[in-house]
């Protein structure tokens, strides 16, 4: 239907502009209103339609007040009339005509009488008392539709004080014959209510008759009264509950008739004011909302996707759902619901997803992760209505972790937006945080102000700007920040010539002057503060005060203000020129006085300046434009007023805390091996990409191209330019940043939500070590001599985190092993604790269980306590409790036994599995722990279960089976039949195995519905006979038990899926592309910390390869 | 509901119903700022608005905007249906509506908006039944007065 009307409406402009015959074609030629609509068309300008109209309104009035004029001419007036008001033109003469058509008209003139006075006048209209008696009479008039028009405009206006002359008359209309006339009179009770809730107060039983009507649409009606009365006071309608529970479930279940259905939904609209009055039955009262639970839960499955009323409905529900008592259950259904609303394309639909969400996560923060990618694009959305939205719903999830994050979004979006607040906000953002605070916030500050077409508004913006700075300049300065000053300066310098020059023109100039004048204001503020003068100074007015500060602060020995002041006389020179001719002259004396005598083209008298700032660790010359970079580098705010900040915003977002071992690898590539750098193209493009967005500015970039081109590595050269604030590691490949910026925003916008490492994105990097160790004398059958040696526990602090553990479990050889340590498996622990105190002292144990008989022995201290609120025989895992095993064995703990490990052996058919367990005592949460087993003969599965418990066990299985090293097997086993067991080091087979097998179309739908992904490279194994994706594929394959979907082309689909742990059994799935000679691997899974943990392994596999 | 606003691509105002006493130097202040904030939205962004402590929604038919103001607590989408709904309404009795339509016979227009809400309220939302009340309407019209229609629509 919809497309009928647009594709109608569609041809319209053009009839329009065309001619307005066409439209003339529906009137009678003798039409007034025809006539004056299309007059109206054909004129060209406000002023001729202003002429038009008045000319119009005067033959109206005229018309109006002859006593000739009939009521049916009087009703064609009023239209006009009508329509002269549309258009925004007064026409309060004929009000006073508009109320007596409808007194004297008949039906049709009194339906036009109506009309004018519901358009024309408010209900606070002294006219309409002349109403009264009219509505009363058509209220009781036995034609229908008088009494009708009669409801329609008493529940559109009417004067408070009257209400009571004719609410016997409409009450009685509540039992009318006709239910037109009973709805109409329901909603005129309903606006006397809004209006005057007194008068009404006696009838309430009568809605209650309302609300029982045999017409759906008179009990509809009803429920607008329903839904402001219970609004009100909740607990006086308790007893309702029950009949719009039944209501509802009528109305869902269809038993409403077929008209009251929209696009074959029952009565959308009905459905939604229910489940709003059912939101404030229910709030807070468990009683009532469990009645309700099983028609929401209906209301939910009924309202299938696939129109806009059901997206409404849907809305409803989710929203009475968590207003009312919770219900797991349901709220899980509501969530899953929410998604769709997010996930959706539609625009409509995400902005009410976000909406959803920001009510929701008002009682469960943590409903927002599953959707943090897609509330970080919001963010970056085009309409500012989305991302206002997003920005209330990261207002809801703020925590003491996320706050100035979020809040610098929220500045980032008030400055697009609101002027004068945002220069107050940014004032005070100034004054307060000042010398602390990132220098990329006043340089973008800085930049804000500088971009954009010169407008009026962005002209008031500096306006406003220059005048708050002046205001505060004008008072006390020595409290304000160096940075804000900095700020001030350059503002004032480039913007001051847009305040009104009736003002003391030299005020800025003076008060500029009187910054350079004080004590506190620091060497580089100075400079800046020159700098705005000297910008200034192409103002004669202000040439002279700035002309008496140049001459003192040139006689000062900074360089600084050498420079400056040289840069600055050259534009005073040329300024000067213009304007006046006797300083010039002065000018040229104190030049001639400076600088003339001495000048040579070496500039000598600067040699021994120059030896004395060498001496004292200065750097060397470097040319203006070398030095601009500095400049930009050091001081982080440039003098230029554009190109502010390229190299520091892009230090800003720096992959600090993210532990990425790719990139680290990168950094290491980049600095250790640079010999190698040029000899590889691909790496060395790939870096320059990195470098050419850092150093993109004048030279550079040709320099670093050139070092791609040829061999010489003009890369490494040590260039005092690379600044230390740019190490590669900062480089990586320009396809992943921006992704990677959003992870990393991701994680620090959901930080904080959430209980256990999920949400924890960018991990902390702590560790424990476990090494276990292969011992030659086996003493007895079953072969192990295990080492559990020093038991490190080291502590550090860190200024973010509360405490980072440090728990290093390290392994010796011991007398007669042969063998070294070697690291084959990895996985990461966080220990951290509530009371943000290191729990752990830096104390170093050692022990040492070996041997079936888990002997403790070493030289050093042995703490052995074992763990609290044992047994840990109820830890055992299932399939190994009935099996034959040795004593539990504390292997060591730390200091207050708050960490504990202990193993045990238990002795299997096929293997010897040894069970590691690390108990945790303490009352807070482990977070994340980093195990580490490590052995060179022995290959160890690790399974661990349980890290969501206090007590995460590890057990490694040692099977008796074949060995894959036959030689070594043969040689520290000789003396024995049993063939040497061997320890697999295979973490990851608790991740993977066994491997997801699906389809490639399967395969394609998963990977739309996961939603939390990570990009990053890997290097590309290469072998004699097979391409290297296959080759890579496979050795991923064989290590990690991945599943090769299938392979085309250069592009490889993979799949795996989590055997344990808290998302046991959930998929990964990994995109693969051969991208020169790199793997660029995508990762989605719908378990926010898998494709990281996936990728560590993956790139663990292909460097051991 | 707090009004609805009815307008051209060009910004002419073509109906306006106001659940709210409100004067009309407000009124047009309201008007002309809405009007410019809708226009300038581009055709991808959502139907929705926040505006002053008014929740806007608007949508666009052909060459009209169809804009209503409602109140914080209230449901964007059923809004955007109420609109649909409208324009079905008034399609139905003109019988494929454009906007000339509208322009002309803009008292029809409100004389089914009226039938359709009531005091900001959907009345009745059952298609049938608000042209069954209109077409009652005209009919008696035309009996009172044989002939002579306001506008002799088929001339």
């Amino acid at each position: 239907m919809s497309d009928v009307v647009e594709k109608t409406l569609s041809a319209l402009p053009s009839l329009l502009s065309l001619d307005s015959q066409a439209g003339a074609g529906k009137l009678s030629p003798s039409s007034k209103l025809g006539n004056l609509i299309k007059g109206i068309t054909e004129l060209t300008s406000k002023h001729e339609e202003e002429t038009l109209i008045k000319k119009e309104l005067e033959s109206i009035k005229e018309q109006v007040a002859s006593p000739n004029t009939t009521m049916r001419q009087m009703k064609e007036i009023m239209v006009r009339a009508i329509y002269c008001e549309m258009l925004g033109y007064q026409a309060s003469f004929s009000y006073i005509h508009a109320i007596k058509l409808a007194q004297q008209g008949s039906v049709l003139e009194k339906r036009v009488g109506y009309l004018a006075v519901s358009l024309f006048l408010n209900e606070t209209d002294e006219f309409l008392l002349l109403l009264v008696n009219t509505v009363l009479k058509d209220l009781q008039s036995t034609n229908l539709i008088e009494v009708c028009m009669a409801l329609t405009v008493v529940s559109q206006m009417f004067p408070k004080d009257m209400i009571p002359a004719i609410l016997p008359v409409v009450e009685e209309k509540l039992t009318h014959p006709k239910e037109i006339i009973r709805r109409k009179a329901v909603l005129a009770l309903y606006k006397f209510y809004l209006i005057a809730p007194n008068q009404v107060q006696h009838i309430h039983s009568k809605f209650r008759k309302a609300l029982c009507d045999k017409d759906p649409g008179v009990m509809t009606a009803s429920l607008h009264i329903y839904l402001q009365l219970i609004k009100e006071n909740p607990e006086s309608y308790k007893d309702l509950t029950g009949s719009m529970v039944t209501i509802l479930r009528q109305v869902v279940g269809g038993k409403l008739p077929l008209d009251f259905n929209y696009h074959s939904v029952p009565a959308p609209w009905l459905q939604i004011q229910l489940l709003r009055i059912l939101a404030y039955l229910g709030k807070e009262d468990q009683g009532t909302s469990e009645m309700m639970y099983d028609v929401l839960e209906e209301s939910l499955r009924r309202a299938e996707m696939n129109h806009n009323i059901t997206y409404a409905i849907l809305f409803e529900c989710v929203k009475t759902i968590y207003t009312v008592h919770p219900k797991s259950q349901l709220l899980e259904k509501a969530a899953e619901c929410i998604g769709n609303f997010v996930l959706s394309p539609k625009i409509n639909l995400k902005y009410l997803g976000l909406k959803a969400l920001t009510y929701v996560v008002q009682q469960d923060a943590n409903l927002a992760l599953p959707h943090q990618m897609t509330i970080i694009e919001c963010l970056d959305h085009s309409d500012v209505i989305i991302k206002r939205e997003t920005l209330e719903l990261l207002f809801r999830i703020t925590n003491a972790q996320n706050v100035t994050v979020i809040v610098e979004k929220m500045l980032e979006f008030l400055r697009l937006t609101y002027n004068v607040w945002f220069i107050q906000t940014m004032n005070s953002v100034f004054s307060l945080g000042g010398d602390v605070m990132q220098p990329d916030i006043p340089n973008n500050f800085l930049r804000l102000l500088a971009e954009g077409v010169d407008n009026v508004e962005d002209r008031q913006l500096r306006l406003f700007a220059v005048d708050s700075y002046v205001s505060l300049l004008q008072g006390e300065t020595a409290k304000l920040p160096q940075r804000f000053l900095q700020v001030i300066s350059w503002v004032l310098g480039e913007y001051s010539y847009l305040r009104e020059e009736e003002s003391d023109p030299g005020s800025v100039m003076r008060l500029l002057a009187r910054l350079l004048d004080q004590r506190h204001t620091s060497t580089e503020t100075r400079s800046w503060v020159l700098g705005a003068m000297t910008k200034l100074c192409s103002s004669p007015v202000y040439t002279a005060i700035y002309w008496q500060n140049l001459h003192c602060y040139s006689t000062e020995r900074h360089w600084l203000y050498k420079t400056k002041c040289l840069s600055s006389l050259f534009k005073l020179y040329l300024t000067t020129l213009i304007f006046e001719v006797d300083l010039i002259i002065s000018c040229l004396s104190w030049l001639w006085c400076c600088f003339i005598p001495q000048v040579d083209s070496s500039l000598s008298f600067l040699d021994g300046y120059v030896s004395d700032a060498l001496a004292a660790g200065a750097a060397p010359y470097k040319s203006p434009h070398q030095r601009q970079e500095d400049l930009v580098q050091e001081k982080a705010l440039s003098l230029e007023p554009y190109g502010l900040s390229l190299p520091v915003s892009l230090s800003s977002c720096s992959i600090t805390d993210r532990r990425s071992p790719t990139l680290l690898s990168m950094s290491s590539g980049l600095s250790g091996n640079s010999t190698e750098l040029s000899h590889q193209e691909g790496s060395t493009t790939l870096k320059l990409e990195g470098v050419k967005r850092v150093w993109g500015k004048d030279g550079y970039l040709a320099q670093q191209q050139s070092a791609g081109e040829t061999p010489t590595p003009l890369v490494e050269l040590p260039s005092p330019l690379l600044s230390p604030q740019s190490p590669p590691s900062q480089k990586p490949s320009s396809g992943l940043e921006p992704d990677q910026e959003k992870r990393q925003l991701a994680s620090s916008l959901f930080v904080g939500l959430g209980s256990h490492n999920s949400v924890c994105l960018v991990r902390l990097p702590s560790t424990v070590w476990l090494f276990i160790k292969n011992c030659q004398s086996a003493n007895q059958s079953n072969v192990v001599k295990s080492l559990f040696k020093p038991f490190y526990i080291n502590s550090c602090q860190s200024a973010l985190h509360n405490l980072l553990d440090s728990t290093t479990v390290a392994s010796e050889g011991g007398a007669a092993t042969t063998t070294t340590p070697q690291q084959t498996s990895q996985r990461t622990l966080d220990h951290t604790t509530s009371n943000g105190n290191p729990h752990v002292e830096g104390t170093e144990q050692r022990v040492e269980a070996g041997g079936p008989l888990s002997l403790i022995r070493g030289n050093g201290m042995v703490a052995v306590v074992p763990p609290r609120d044992l047994p840990l025989t109820s830890h055992l895992p299932a399939e190994l409790s009935g099996l034959a095993r040795s004593e539990f064995t504390p292997l060591c703990s730390d200091q207050d036994s708050s960490l504990a490990l202990s193993a045990c052996r238990v002795y299997k058919e096929d293997a010897l599995v040894l069970l590691v367990f690390i108990s945790n005592n303490n009352d807070s949460a482990l977070h994340q722990m980093v195990l580490q087993l490590t052995c060179k003969e022995l290959e160890v599965y690790i399974f661990q279960t349980g890290l969501n418990n206090k007590v995460p066990l590890f057990f490694s299985e040692i099977p008796v089976g074949r060995s894959r090293n036959q030689d070594r097997n043969t040689r520290v086993s000789s003396n024995r039949d049993l063939e040497k067991p061997r320890i697999f080091c295979e973490s990851f087979r608790n991740f993977c195995s066994p491997p997801l097998t699906v389809s490639t179309g399967d395969y394609g739908k998963m990977w739309l519905s996961f939603s939390h992904d990570l990009k990053q490279n890997l290097r590309l194994v290469t072998t004699e006979h097979q391409e290297p994706l296959t080759a890579t594929l496979d050795a991923l394959k064989g290590k990690l038990h991945l599943h090769v979907v299938d392979i085309i082309g250069s592009e490889g689909i993979v799949a795996c899926r989590l055997l344990q742990g808290p998302g046991q059994g959930q998929p990964c799935l990994l995109h693969c592309r051969v991208h020169a000679d790199s793997l660029a691997v995508w990762l989605r899974s719908p378990v926010p910390e898998l494709p990281d943990s996936l990728l560590y392994h993956c790139q663990k596999a292909l460097t051991e390869t | 509901m707090q009004f609805m606003l009815l307008f051209s691509r060009q910004g002419k105002l073509r109906l306006q119903k106001w659940y709210v006493p409100l004067s009309d130097k407000e009124k047009k202040k309201i008007t002309r700022e809405l009007v410019q904030t809708v226009l300038a939205r581009k055709p991808k962004m959502c139907s929705f608005l926040e505006w002053r402590d008014l929740k806007v929604v608007y949508k666009r038919y052909a060459s009209l905007y169809f804009c209503c103001a409602i109140e914080n607590q209230d449901n964007e989408l059923i809004t955007l249906e109420i609109i649909h709904r409208y324009v079905e309404l008034l399609d139905k009795y003109f019988g494929s509506v454009c906007e000339l339509d509208i322009i002309f016979n803009f008292e029809k227009a409100y004389f089914i908006l009226d039938e359709f809400l009531l005091g900001g309220e959907a009345q009745d939302t059952s298609k049938k039944n608000v042209l069954k009340a209109i077409e009652q309407a005209d009919l008696l019209a035309e009996e009172n007065r044989p002939r002579q229609f306001f506008f002799s629509l088929l001339s």
